[in-house]
C-alpha cells in the first residue's frame, strides 16, 4: 500500500513541478494546491498505514492509527488553505494593476 | 518549568490582536505598540538574566512532558536572539512612525508588525520541530502582507514570486518533517538528538539532514538566495530593515539548531555542502554588491554576503567558529537594521536611488555621512567596532578546522563589503551637490532617532564586546555539547 501511496506522491509532485515552470499565473497557483496535496499525503503515508480504528477511544481497539501525522495534516492544510487564498487574491490584484498573468512579463528591473 | 518563557511570544500575539480594534485611531494604535515593544525588550532581557543565572529555561505547555507535549526551550543563544529582536524591532517601529505614511498604518501595519515579531521570537524559542514549522509559519504570512501593503506595481510583482518561493519552501518543509518523523518518530528536538544519535550516521539520516539544509537556505538565503535581492527592495525601508534584521537570521538560527543539535555527528555530508554553499554565497554576493549602482540592491547583496559568511562560521563547526557565530549574529541584526534605516534616509534626502545621481550631500547631512561612513567600517569588521570579534572568531575557527580556500574568500567578502558600502558612501556624500532633491517631505524626527539609538547601540556592543563574549560563550557551549541542551530538556 505504501508503495502505492509512494508513487502516487512522486506523481502529483512531477504534475505539481511541472505547473509551477509554466508561464501562467493560474497555473502556478494550482500547481502550489498539487504540491501541498502531495506533501499532506506524504505526511499520512510515512507514518504508515498500518491497518487499525479511527484514532477515536470510544472504539474499543486493540490498535489505532497514528494520531500524530493526522493532527499535523490538520495543521498544515489550514496554513496552506489560508495562504492559497492569500496568493489568489494577490493573483486577482496583480492581474487587476499590471493586467497580465503571464509570468514572462513580470520581470521587470528596476522601477516602472 | 518557567512560564516567563512564552512571554516573548504571547506579548506581541495579544497587542496584535488589540490593534485590530484600533482601526482608524492611528494615534492609538502607535502608542500601544510601542508601549508593548518597550515590555517586550524587559521581558526578553528578564529571559537573558535567567538563562545566565540559572541555566537553560524550558517551560513544557499544559504540564505535558516531553517528547509528548510541546516544549519551549531557551538556552543562551535562543534568549540573546530574542533580546535583539525584540530591541531591533523597536527601532524599526520608532522608524516607522515617521516613515510609512498614514495610508500604511491605516491598514493594519501595527498588528502585522506584531503577528511578525510573535512568529520571529516563537521560532527562536521552541523546542519542537513542527512547531517551528508553524511560527515560521505565522513569521512568512505577516511578511507577505507587510512586503505588499501599499500594492504598488513593483511590490506586486515582487509579492507574487516572494509567496511562491516560500510555499514551495514551506511544501519542502513539511516533506523533511515528514521523512524525519518516520525515521525517528518523534518531534521535539532533544527527544531526535537521541534517536538520530542512536541511529548513527549516515544512511537516511543524512539525506534528511541535507533536505533540511535545502529548505532553510531558501528561507535564510543561503545559495538559494535569487528571491531575496528583488523582495527585499520592493516594500518601504522601514519593512525591508525589519526584513534585514530577521527574517533571514530565523533561517540561519534554524540551520544553526539542526546541524549542531540534530546531525551534528556526521560533518562530512552536511557540514562540508554547507561550508561550499557559504563560500559561493559570499563570492555571488559580492559580484551583486559591485555590480549594482542601486542603493537597495547594494544593500541587498550585502545582506546575502553576510549570510554566506555566518554559513561558513557554521561548518566550520569549532567552539571559537560557533562562539564567533552567535556574536556575528547579533552584531549583524543591529547593523543591518541600521543600514536600511541610513540607506532609506539616504534616498529620501538624495530623492534618487541610484547613486550615479547623488553627490555632495555631506554639506546638507553630516550626521548621516558620518553614521553611514563608520556603518561601512563596523559591517566590513574594523577592529573597535563590533563586527570585528565576531569575524574575527569565525576566521579563527576556520583555519582551526583547516578551511584555508574558504578562510580566504570570506575575507576577500569583507573588503568587498567595505568597497561597497564606501561606493555607496563616496558617490552621495563627496563631490559636487547633483540632486535637485524635493524639501523634506515629513519630520525626520522618529527616523533619527530610531537610527541614531540603533547606531549607538552598535558602538556599544563593539566596546563591550568582551562583556558580550561572556553571555556568548555561554550559548557556544551548548552549541558545541548539545547533551547539555538534552539532558536540560529530557531529564527533568
Amino acid at each position: 500500500m505504501e508503495t502505492l501511496m509512494a508513487v502516487t506522491i512522486g506523481i502529483l509532485f512531477a504534475v505539481g513541478v511541472y505547473q509551477l515552470l509554466s508561464k501562467s499565473l493560474l497555473r502556478i497557483i494550482l500547481g502550489t494546491a498539487l504540491l501541498t496535496h502531495g506533501v499532506h499525503l506524504l505526511l499520512l503515508t510515512m507514518s504508515g498505514l498500518k491497518t487499525g480504528a479511527a484514532p477515536f477511544l470510544g472504539q474499543q481497539a486493540k490498535a489505532y492509527t497514528d494520531p500524530l501525522p493526522q493532527a499535523l495534516i490538520l495543521t498544515s492544510i489550514v496554513i496552506s488553505f489560508g495562504v492559497t487564498a492569500f496568493f489568489f487574491v494577490l493573483a486577482y490584484r496583480s492581474y487587476q494593476t499590471l493586467g497580465t498573468d503571464n509570468m514572462e512579463e513580470l520581470r521587470g528591473e528596476q522601477g516602472e | 518549568m518557567n512560564n516567563w518563557l512564552v512571554l516573548p511570544l504571547l506579548l506581541p500575539l495579544f497587542t496584535a490582536v488589540l490593534l485590530i480594534f484600533f482601526k482608524e485611531r492611528i494615534g492609538i494604535q502607535r502608542q500601544i505598540s510601542l508601549a508593548s515593544a518597550l515590555v517586550n525588550i524587559a521581558v526578553a532581557g528578564g529571559l537573558v538574566y535567567q538563562v545566565q543565572q540559572k541555566g537553560i529555561q524550558s517551560l513544557f505547555m499544559g504540564g505535558w512532558l516531553p517528547p509528548y507535549g510541546i516544549a519551549f526551550t531557551a538556552d543562551m543563544l535562543a534568549a540573546l536572539l530574542v533580546l535583539s529582536t525584540a530591541v531591533v524591532s523597536t527601532a524599526c517601529l520608532v522608524y516607522s512612525f515617521g516613515s510609512i505614511g498614514e495610508e500604511r498604518e491605516r491598514n493594519y501595519f501595527y498588528p502585522f508588525f506584531q503577528f511578525l515579531l510573535a512568529g520571529v521570537s516563537g521560532s527562536f524559542l521552541t523546542g519542537d520541530i513542527f512547531n517551528l514549522f508553524v511560527c515560521f509559519e505565522v513569521m512568512l504570512m505577516s511578511s507577505y502582507a507587510l512586503i505588499v501593503l501599499g500594492g504598488t506595481k513593483q511590490q506586486l510583482r515582487e509579492t507574487l514570486k516572494y509567496i511562491l518561493i516560500n510555499i514551495v519552501s514551506s511544501t519542502l518543509f513539511v516533506a523533511s518533517v515528514a521523512y524525519l518523523y518516520a525515521a525517528t518518530g518523534t518531534l521535539n528536538m532533544a527527544h531526535l538528538s537521541v534517536r538520530i544519535a542512536e541511529a548513527g550516521p549516515g544512511g537516511v539520516l543524512s539525506v534528511i539532514s541535507v533536505l533540511f539544509l535545502i529548505v532553510f537556505s531558501l528561507k535564510a538565503g543561503l545559495f538559494l538566495f535569487f528571491w531575496l535581492p528583488g523582495s527585499y527592495g520592493a516594500p518601504p525601508a522601514a519593512i525591508g530593515a525589519l526584513f534585514g534584521a530577521l527574517l533571514t537570521k530565523v533561517g540561519l538560527y534554524a540551520i544553526i539548531r539542526t546541524f549542531t543539535l540534530l546531525f551534528y555527528q556526521e560533518t562530512a555530508t552536511g557540514h562540508s555542502l554547507m561550508a561550499w554553499m557559504g563560500a559561493a554565497t559570499m563570492i555571488l554576493g559580492a559580484a551583486g554588491a559591485v555590480a549594482f549602482r542601486d542603493v537597495a540592491r547594494i544593500m541587498n547583496y550585502n545582506v546575502i554576503i553576510s549570510i554566506g559568511f555566518t554559513a561558513f562560521g557554521i561548518a566550520a563547526a569549532t567552539s571559537a567558529s560557533l562562539n564567533g557565530v552567535v556574536l556575528y549574529l547579533l552584531h549583524d541584526m543591529v547593523a543591518k537594521a541600521l543600514m536600511f534605516m541610513l540607506g532609506g534616509m539616504l534616498v529620501q534626502a538624495a530623492g534618487t536611488g541610484r547613486i550615479t545621481e547623488m553627490g555632495g550631500l555631506m554639506k546638507k547631512k553630516p550626521l548621516l555621512g558620518w553614521m553611514f561612513f563608520i556603518l561601512s567600517l563596523a559591517l566590513a569588521g574594523v577592529p573597535p567596532l563590533s563586527g570585528f570579534a565576531g569575524k574575527m572568531l569565525i576566521i579563527r575557527g576556520g583555519l582551526e578546522s583547516g578551511l584555508y580556500l574558504f578562510t580566504a574568500v570570506s575575507l576577500a567578502s569583507s573588503l568587498i563589503v567595505l568597497y561597497s558600502m564606501l561606493r555607496i558612501f563616496m558617490h552621495a556624500f563627496w563631490g559636487e551637490e547633483k540632486t535637485s532633491a524635493p524639501a523634506m517631505p515629513r519630520k525626520q524626527t522618529g527616523m533619527t532617532l530610531a537610527a541614531g539609538g540603533l547606531f549607538c547601540l552598535m558602538i556599544v556592543m563593539g566596546l563591550g564586546s568582551e562583556w558580550l563574549y561572556s553571555l556568548v560563550s555561554q550559548a557556544g557551549d551548548i552549541l558545541i555539547q548539545p547533551e547539555l541542551y538534552i539532558e536540560a530538556v529530557l531529564r527533568r
